[in-house]
């Protein structure tokens, strides 16, 4: 991790001093190693190692940042300009935003292209350095098989050496990987300007150990009360903190309709049974077809609820009904569920069944 | 100083069940949770934190506080009766307690939240002494000893035995009520369990976060914060979700709405967020247009302005759980040490 970070510093500083890119999103931390936060750099002598940092926790996906940084650049060129123009100077004087260069992890590509296939961000405004990524580790896993008063964690290859002030602890990583990186759909960038790798692994390996769909078999053969029950237990603990939306890449309403009072379905608490599913419900209805399963929702939820299940049900029937569709796969795909198509639906409507006329 | 042995707990549980609601820590779904006991419930006695803190035993997620409805030309408030008054918190840690006291000085504070009174006025807070701390506890930075916690009652575990020390007069009548359950402590118990406290402290020393001070935090700070360009930066990762302020115990803020079931209007109070974008909404919008502001707002309160409505008393109690659970991994700590706060 530590020859990859170099190569990462070393290349967005290149890029910084030489103004191609006016800013770099990347990852930073705090205390403990392991809390890591997405940063934007804008100085080359911000970006020294200690400060940036990638390791094993950069597991946040860093394409929905690029929503939210973009857009301030633009307003605030937006802004200059006005004013430029209100002082009677030539608002073409001022300068463009310039580029943002943003690392993203392989599974991070598929939401970048897919935020580029519904036109949320301008790719001209973006320079995207792929890094390698060998699964990212989940904290609270390492916390729960024993790991408390954590002081450093040291990533040393398949281990995780963690210091604790009640003494050491050591973990293979492949027992502690998130969720997502345990079912990691491929170690292939879809999307890069350029790609570090120091150490590239040969084409097709490096796919997680776990069955992506092996949970929602399991939902699958239940009965539907058991099905109910499952829901029931595991969004009876929704606290409502909206983190499962506001991490996802693929909710990029400008507006939520749960946070609109004029829709009548704006809400900050549960209030009935209802009310803790439906929001989740809503919510994996309206990005079917358009999650990647980049697997933030479950990341992020502090309850530890699987939502990721949700997400891949929808994934999964898509697949079924249509063959085989991966949201993100590439830019300016037509989904399934966007792409009509008379002869093959699964739902053919009733003007298609009366000859189209 | 009372004793029990553990295995013995649960019947002090019952017997505490019988007379009145008890609500303790029991482990649910891999995670921990303040849980209205059970026959069949366990102490999760090794259990450091519950994802949520037990405000919501005081000030629930969520509560109607009147309805009304239109009776020909007539508009008719029905008041909603108020909670039944009085529950047993068991296995509170020492962060926790002060929270209470916290959201005391905000609720009982004139104009009482009659809601919040009656369910706290009754209430006995046994709590429970921490001995293997995480890295991300700090509450001796606010002062709180987290080995001998504040509480009507305080317990300690040794050994397969609890003890039990009076702190208040709620706490004495609460213990002679179940008297028989217990057995005295002997001195040996007293050696043994400040032999405890003397460890935990060695171990609370060694914490991580054990040089976290609050120097240049106060009610008087806030000209000097409040435009600090490093609000910027802090904040810029911030997803703008509810997590932090909904494991906070001290986050105290609500909102208040109508809902309109079709012959009635409820009106219902439910946590808010400052870290939403329609926290305080105005009819002129907001006065915190960016996650900057709202960002701000949030330890503002915490570090600034509680502490100069209440006598300097801050408003964070150092639990760790945004620490824990914040998406992004930014925190208190984190705005803490921005500012310097990082040595003793």
């Amino acid at each position: 991790m530590q020859e990859i970070t170099g190569l990462m510093v070393k290349r967005a500083k290149e890029l910084l001093e030489a103004g191609e890119v006016q800013r770099v999103i990347g990852w930073t931390t705090g205390d403990f190693c392991y809390d890591v936060t997405p940063a934007v750099f804008t100085k080359a002598e911000d970006l020294e190692e200690g400060k940036f940092v990638y390791n094993s926790f950069c597991g946040s996906n860093l394409s929905k940042y690029l929503i939210q940084t973009l857009r301030n650049d633009i307003n605030a060129v937006n802004t200059a300009k006005a004013m430029a123009a209100r002082k009677g100077e030539n608002p073409d004087d001022i300068p463009g935003p310039g580029k943002t260069l943003v690392f993203l992890k392989p599974c991070d590509t598929y939401s970048f292209n897919q935020l580029l296939t519904e036109h949320r961000i301008d790719k001209s405004l973006v320079y995207v350095i792929g890094v390698a990524c060998r699964g990212m580790a989940d904290i609270e896993k390492i916390k729960l098989m024993g790991a408390s008063g954590i002081t450093k964690v040291i990533d040393a290859g398949d281990k995780l050496e963690v210091k604790t002030i009640y003494g050491d602890k050591s973990f293979d990583k492949k027992d502690v990987l998130l969720e997502k990186c345990a079912c990691c759909k491929g170690k292939e960038h879809k999307y890069a300007d350029e790609v570090i790798d120091p150490e590239p692994l040969p084409e097709g390996e490096g796919k997680g150990p776990m069955d992506r769909m092996a949970g929602v078999t399991m939902l699958e053969e239940m009965t539907a009360e058991e099905r109910y029950a499952f829901w029931n237990d595991q969004l009876s603990r929704c606290i409502k903190c909206y983190a499962c939306r506001n991490a996802c890449p693929a909710c990029t309403c400008m507006k939520c309709v749960f946070d609109n009072p004029r829709s009548g379905v704006d809400s900050k608490a549960n209030v009935t049974e209802f009310e803790e599913k439906m929001y989740h419900i809503i919510r994996a209805f309206h990005v079917a077809g358009r999650c990647t399963d980049c697997g933030e929702c479950s990341r992020v939820c502090p309850q530890g609820i699987p939502l990721h299940l949700l997400n891949r049900k929808f994934i999964k029937d898509i697949n079924e009904f249509y063959g085989d569709y991966q949201a993100g796969e590439a830019e300016g795909q037509r989904a399934p569920l966007v792409n009509f198509d008379a002869e093959n639906d699964v739902e053919p409507s009733i003007v298609n069944e009366k000859g189209g006329n | 100083m009372k004793k029990i042995a553990l295995s013995k707990l649960n019947e002090l549980f019952a017997a505490i069940a019988k007379d009145t609601e008890l609500h303790l820590p029991v482990n649910f779904k891999g995670e921990t949770v303040f849980k209205k006991w059970t026959e069949g419930d366990n102490y999760a006695k090794d259990s450091l934190k519950t994802v949520k803190s037990p405000k919501d035993l005081f000030f629930p997620q969520n509560e109607n506080i009147s309805n009304f409805r239109k009776e020909g030309n007539k508009f008719i408030i029905d008041p909603v009766e108020l909670p039944k008054s009085g529950i047993v918190v068991f296995g509170v840690r020492g962060c926790d307690e002060q929270s209470f006291r916290v959201l005391d000085n905000v609720f009982l504070a004139e104009p009482v939240d009659t809601f919040y009174e009656a369910r706290r006025k009754n209430s006995v807070i046994i709590t429970a002494a921490c001995t293997k701390p995480s890295e991300s506890c700090f509450c001796k930075t606010f002062g709180i000893d987290p080995t001998d916690p504040a509480g009507d009652v305080t317990t300690w575990i040794v050994d397969d035995n609890m003890f039990f020390a009076v702190k208040t007069e709620k706490g004495e009548a609460f213990l002679a009520k179940y008297a028989d359950i217990f057995t005295e402590a002997e001195e040996d118990d007293t050696y043994r369990v400040e032999n405890v406290k003397y460890l935990a402290n060695q171990i609370f020393a060694k914490l991580p976060l054990a040089d976290l001070t609050t120097e240049g935090w106060g009610g008087d700070k806030t000209d000097e914060k409040f435009d600090d360009p490093k609000w910027q930066d802090l904040s810029t990762a911030c997803l703008g979700c509810g997590t932090c302020t909904f494991v906070c115990p001290t986050c105290q803020c609500y909102d208040i709405r109508d809902y309109n079931t079709g012959n009635q209007i409820q009106r219902s109070r439910c946590w808010d967020s400052c870290m939403y974008k329609d926290f305080t909404m105005c009819a002129h919008g907001t006065a915190r247009p960016t996650q900057k502001e709202r960002y701000r707002q949030r330890f503002m309160h915490k570090l600034v302005y509680y502490p100069a409505n209440n006598d300097g008393m801050f408003s964070c109690v150092g639990c760790g759980r945004c620490v824990d659970k914040c998406p992004v991994q930014t925190n208190i700590v984190k705005v803490i040490k921005a500012f310097g706060g990082d040595k003793k």
